[in-house]
């Protein structure tokens, strides 16, 4: 009774609103957007630049007052980049070692969290915690291990040394066991009366359930390979590096000896397109992983 | 024959708790129920506890190998003196305890050095990035048409390559032309421009030299933070939009009614609700602070530096150019110390923000 009077009192209140009001509101609102305008375009900026200055001639770059758009297109720019940064075998390899990378680790992951989610057995719990323990530690710390490990392995400067270290994520893996875990328990019971196996429990049942997850994973670890750097520069040579060590390792100095910027910058457009593509198609699949490793990590 | 008799009874004296235990172990398998319990377990029961660890095998040994011995390969070589990878493979090193490693490396000015760079970036973006990155998630929260749009676009440097990016950094702080000026005397000389000093003209700023050779520390200092505060912002907006977002309107309402300013519903409902948040935000920022690295290569290339200026190299820098230089020792003892940072400060962090928080 006494909330539905509440209710109607600032319903009354709201109606009075006066024209000053109003106009403050507006005000208010206009502020609001130039401020947010501003700060959009500063965040698009570089973006913005790094395409312009990848399509303008050399000279045009340099001239004093830079132009805001290229008087003259120049595509050349690109088959220069990927020559001067040997972009396409670093493509081949990034696209092989992510390819590899995260199938291995998807099924890892898959039959881990399954293990987790479903079946018995003693000590789960502790083996959780410990795992979930380790998320703390940073990844520094292990690395200095890993590249003693690796050499004493012999895999210096191969394929496996970039894919194997890193196939295991205890953080996809708890991802994958919450999701698992929301899937009714009954419809397992009623798969194993049936006297389906596992596997093809888990195959018909609960990847397809799952598989906004396993997307979110995809993609994640899809851009670790783009994005990796320190350790690809740490454990390999030229032959087996990933396409951001050329980024930053190759030379872009023209005759001159000057450093060649409309063609280090096509050589980054190279690079950031396909992420933005990602990101164009998959943005949704991409924020909700990072919102949930933020709220629940 | 007398030569394998004195190897089988050397073994038998020296390694005796090793025949010991395979004795023990060898008896206790032998005993008949042992043995079908086992098999049966194995074949028919019982199978499901087995499997369970069939299921479990690839991601444990994995994560022996490359998380939980690292753990403890990681202190037992940091305070192993003069730790060195290539003599132990070897074999003709010995484990000899002590924290020389942690005293070469806190007596060493360069570590120093990356200590000091790696905590001006951190005071200095931290702040800076969640204080933007809340003002620019109230304003959005506050819209209504363009509000997908506009995070969208503060969303877009998330998804990209922090060394790209840097390098474009580098091209828009770069001096790129030269601009002729007239002095008083009626000479000419020569003053460099680039895109961001251009700008910075238009509000009448003289230009500054950001990177180039002969620039100061300062002056890269400041286009480090620029950058990584813009780096910063997306993960930030979007945690902090996902919390405002989540947070009871009614307290707005009944601010509403009170006529209350905006400034205070602001300090007064919007920041102790987002505490929470705020206080992730701000741990993670000092987290990711502290393992600065890829946005210094970004801009300034693989010598993590100006040409001709002040080295800015960072801890995690620090721990790699050991591991290069064979150092292993050091770069532990390093590791665990900035591993110890990140914790104390962690933890400050979780206790002011526990005196902090209102609910």
């Amino acid at each position: 009774m006494s909330e539905s009077k509440i209710v109607t009192m600032t319903e009354k209140d709201m109606k009075k609103v006066t024209s000053r009001q109003r106009i403050v509101k507006i005000i208010v609102q206009i502020g609001l957007y130039l401020f947010l305008g501003i700060m959009a375009l500063i965040v698009v900026f570089p973006f913005y630049w790094m395409i312009i200055s990848s399509l303008k001639s050399t000279v045009e770059y340099r001239l004093p007052v830079p132009t805001l758009f290229p008087n003259e297109i120049i595509w050349k720019n690109y088959a220069d980049a990927f020559t001067k940064a040997d972009l396409g075998q670093l493509f081949m390899n990034t696209v092989y070692v992510g390819i590899v990378s995260t199938i291995l680790s998807l099924v890892i992951t898959v039959i881990t969290a399954f293990a987790f989610a479903r079946l018995e057995f003693k000590g789960k719990n502790l083996l959780f915690t410990l795992l979930l323990a380790t998320m703390m530690i940073p990844g520094e710390l292990f690395t200095i291990t890993n590249y003693v490990t690796v050499t004493k392995f012999g895999w210096i400067d191969t394929y496996t040394v970039l894919i194997v270290p890193f196939l295991v994520s205890v953080f996809y893996i708890y991802l994958l066991r919450q999701n698992f875990l929301q899937i009714p328990n009954e419809l397992y019971l009623a798969a194993k009366v049936d006297g389906t196996k596992d596997l093809k429990y888990l195959w018909k049942v609960m990847i397809p359930l799952s598989l906004p997850n396993l997307i979110s994973i995809t993609i994640l670890k899809m851009m670790g390979a783009w994005n990796s750097y320190i350790w690809p520069r740490l454990v390999t040579t030229k032959a087996h590096h990933l396409i951001t060590n050329g980024l930053r390792g190759a030379s872009y100095l023209d005759e001159a000896g000057q450093t060649n910027f409309p063609v280090q910058m096509a050589a980054v457009t190279v690079v950031s397109i396909p992420l933005f593509m990602v990101f164009i198609f998959l943005r949704k699949y991409i924020m909700k992983g990072v919102s949930r490793s933020g709220i629940k990590g | 024959m007398a030569n394998v008799l004195n190897k089988v009874k050397g073994w038998f004296v020296n390694g005796f708790w090793k025949t010991f235990c395979v004795a023990w172990i060898w008896t206790l398998l032998c005993k008949k129920w042992i043995w079908q319990d086992f098999c049966v377990n194995l074949l028919y029961k019982k199978f499901d506890k087995w499997k369970a660890w069939l299921y479990l095998a690839p991601a444990i040994v994995l994560l022996l190998i490359f998380t939980v011995w690292p753990i403890f390969n990681t202190l037992r070589m940091a305070f192993w003196n003069k730790y060195n990878m290539l003599q132990e493979i070897g074999g003709t090193l010995k484990f000899n305890f002590g924290v020389q490693n942690f005293v070469d490396v806190i007596n060493y000015q360069r570590f120093i050095d990356c200590l000091k760079t790696t905590m001006i970036l951190c005071v200095a973006t931290v702040p800076i990035s969640t204080f933007l990155a809340l003002v620019i998630a109230v304003c959005l929260n506050a819209i209504k048409p363009f509000r997908r749009f506009l995070q969208t676009i503060f969303f877009l440097p998330y998804v990209t390559n922090s060394i790209a990016i840097g390098m474009v950094f580098e091209a828009m702080f770069n001096i790129v032309g030269y601009k002729a000026i007239m002095n008083p005397d009626g000479t000419f000389s020569h003053v460099s421009v680039g895109i961001i000093n251009n700008i910075i003209g238009i509000f009448g700023f003289e230009p500054i030299n950001w990177i180039n050779q002969g620039s100061g520390y300062w002056q890269n200092i400041a286009v480090l933070i620029i950058y990584i505060v813009w780096n910063a912002l997306p993960f930030k907006i979007l945690i902090l939009l996902g919390g405002l977002q989540s947070v009871n309107k009614q307290y707005y309402e009944a601010a509403k009614v009170d006529a209350t300013p905006r400034w205070r519903v602001f300090t007064r409902i919007t920041v102790p609700l987002l505490s929470p948040m705020i206080t992730y935000v701000v741990i993670t920022g000092f987290i990711g602070g502290f393992k600065e690295y890829s946005s210094i290569v970004g801009i300034f290339g693989e010598d993590m530096q100006a040409v001709g200026g002040k080295s800015l190299n960072t801890m995690v820098g620090y721990i790699y150019d050991s591991l290069a230089r064979n150092q292993q020792g050091r770069a532990s003892a390093a590791a665990l110390i900035l591993f110890g940072i990140i914790f104390v400060v962690t933890l400050i962090n979780l206790y002011v923000s526990k005196k902090n928080t209102h609910y």
